[in-house]
């Protein structure tokens, strides 16, 4: 029996793939996909404004909502800024980091490097926040209080080690004969960076901004730690679940930023930074 | 390359800079959990084990403690199965819509985690009639921890090729056997690394627990959450964040040990 099933399966190279695919893809493809768009048909609903009930049938209401108020394209357009800017002080932080780690670095402390940037990363998202929350707050070491400065600091801080670990593996790839071969034909460093470095290493870059804009983009956690009252768009998205009980249009709200992933996403597509995730 | 002294010296600062950055915010909080100075006074005025002891005594802190770690192991389970099984029908089969397939375990980590939190409790709660509790928290955790089992597996698979396996079966071994004793010790530590990473990811994660953990359940970010902006907390969620802190360096360290290599995350 398990013999003829062993050699069933070794002929039949189809068959052992739709095994292999099947768990996966009942989980990921059909429940988490089925969730994702039972989420999308339900930001086209609305809720009984005195029951808290909801109205299964189609309306636009939701999104006009969106579109027309001020409030919500005011959030939006602080959410990009939020993540934008800490897509960009980490990439201007990390990019440094990684070129000593790859390239001036031995091979021995390259490894004790790429632990002690790891690490971090293990401890947890609400204790660095909380951390954060301790040296800002007015008696604490930095005592800047809090804000929308602290919380492009605090996620800065939370998404660095994203942006460091694709850039140091992204330079790792990158010849080290190739950067010579540049300083060899009279290219000074600077040059050899805007030519060599970062055209080659461009794809690794944008890997990391997909972590750093991303996990900036859906954060709500940071602002109630060390925001101070100027909300991005998951606490919008988390008060109308909560204390409005309004999914319906929590959800709409939600496709905010699943839309500018996509947007990006594909936008990058193209560079080859999926790859290096 | 020819980089000038100067430039050296300017990227090694800036490496070391970079770390101090890194960690310092991580010591002060060590440290503070053995701060005498209730709000945290800087310097400590003196040393203290009160507060271990106290977060200790905590019988919110453990249920919160027992909680996550059930919630970790469970995800973990889950992760490895679906992960590995992923990674070798992604690495050794050529198939159409293998890069969508790729596309959509890394989906759960790339869109925010509020968006995953929230469709999957309206899932539960609305579409399935499932109660949310520890198994919706567990199902939650899984999805998105499947990406650091495939990761590995497919790095390792990706190393190893097939010929050895190939050998195998030339050898007469059928298909389970050379998975038993061939295919599978050999991606063995790549399996260990991975279901750390699973567990500390899911240990540590918030935002999808909120959305999935029901009124009864608290896992201990929560539990930290909770009483993050309580005063007379503070020291022991202090407490609590140092011990995460120390014990975070674990799973990397071993996963380091296992595999040899910087894991993938």
């Amino acid at each position: 029996m398990r013999r003829r099933l062993a050699t069933f399966l070794h002929r039949h190279a189809g068959v052992r793939l739709s095994l292999l695919l099947s768990a996966p893809m009942a989980w990921l493809g059909l429940a988490y996909l089925g969730a994702l768009a039972a989420l999308l048909v339900t930001a086209f609903w609305s809720t009984d404004t005195f029951t808290g009930n909801l109205i299964r049938t189609f309306t636009w209401s939701n999104f006009q909502d969106l579109v027309t108020g001020e409030v919500y394209r005011t959030v939006a357009l602080r959410s990009l800024g939020v993540a934008a800017a800490v897509t960009l002080i980490d990439l201007v932080v990390a990019f440094p980091m990684a070129f000593a780690m790859a390239k001036l670095a031995s091979p021995r402390t390259q490894r004790w490097l790429v632990i002690a940037v790891l690490t971090p990363l293990w401890a947890s998202y609400l204790v660095k926040a909380y951390a954060w929350r301790v040296l800002l707050s007015s008696e604490g070491i930095l005592g800047w209080g809090y804000g929308l400065g602290a919380t492009i600091l605090t996620l800065s801080y939370l998404w660095l080690p994203y942006m460091i670990l694709p850039i140091y593996a992204g330079l790792e790839r990158l010849p080290n004969s190739l950067l010579d071969a540049a300083g060899d034909l009279g290219a000074r460093p600077w040059r050899t960076f805007r030519t060599v470095v970062w055209p080659l290493t461009f794809p690794a870059v944008v890997a990391g901004s997909i972590f750093t804009f991303s996990l900036s983009l859906g954060d709500y956690i940071t602002v109630k730690i060390v925001g101070g009252s100027s909300q991005l768009i998951g606490n919008v998205v988390y008060d109308n679940i909560g204390a409005a009980n309004n999914l319906p249009f929590a959800a709409a709200v939600a496709t905010v930023p699943v839309l500018i992933m996509l947007v990006y996403l594909s936008a990058v597509r193209r560079t080859g930074a999926l790859e290096n995730l | 390359m020819n980089l000038s002294r100067t430039a050296r010296a300017a990227l090694w600062t800036a490496l070391g800079a970079g770390l101090a950055v890194i960690y310092l915010p991580l010591a002060v909080v060590v440290v503070n959990s053995f701060n005498a100075d209730r709000t945290f006074g800087w310097p400590p005025p003196g040393l203290t084990l009160d507060w271990w002891g106290a977060a200790w005594r905590s019988t919110g802190m453990r249920e919160a403690l027992w909680t996550s770690v059930q919630a970790a192991l469970g995800a973990t389970a889950i992760a490895l199965l679906l992960g590995t099984m992923a990674a070798f029908a992604v690495q050794r089969y050529a198939f159409f819509g293998r890069q969508t397939v790729s596309l959509l375990i890394v989906l759960p980590i790339a869109l925010p985690g509020i968006v995953t939190g929230i469709a999957l409790s309206n899932t539960f709660h609305s579409v399935l009639g499932v109660p949310l509790g520890l198994f919706t928290v567990i199902v939650g955790h899984a999805t998105f921890c499947v990406v650091t089992v495939y990761n590995n597996v497919l790095a390792r698979l990706r190393r190893l090729g097939v010929s050895i396996e190939e050998a195998s079966a030339d050898l007469g071994a059928d298909t389970f056997t050379t998975f038993r004793l061939v295919t599978f010790p050999m991606m063995r530590s790549a399996l260990l690394a991975g279901g750390l990473l699973s567990f500390a990811l899911s240990f540590d994660e918030i935002i999808v627990t909120t959305f999935t953990a029901g009124a009864g359940v608290r896992t201990l970010p929560i539990w930290i959450f909770e009483n993050l902006f309580r005063p007379n907390q503070a020291p022991v969620v202090n407490v609590v964040a140092a011990a995460l802190i120390v014990l975070s360096v674990l799973p990397i360290w071993l996963a380091q040990r296992i595999t040899g290599e910087a894991s993938r995350y």
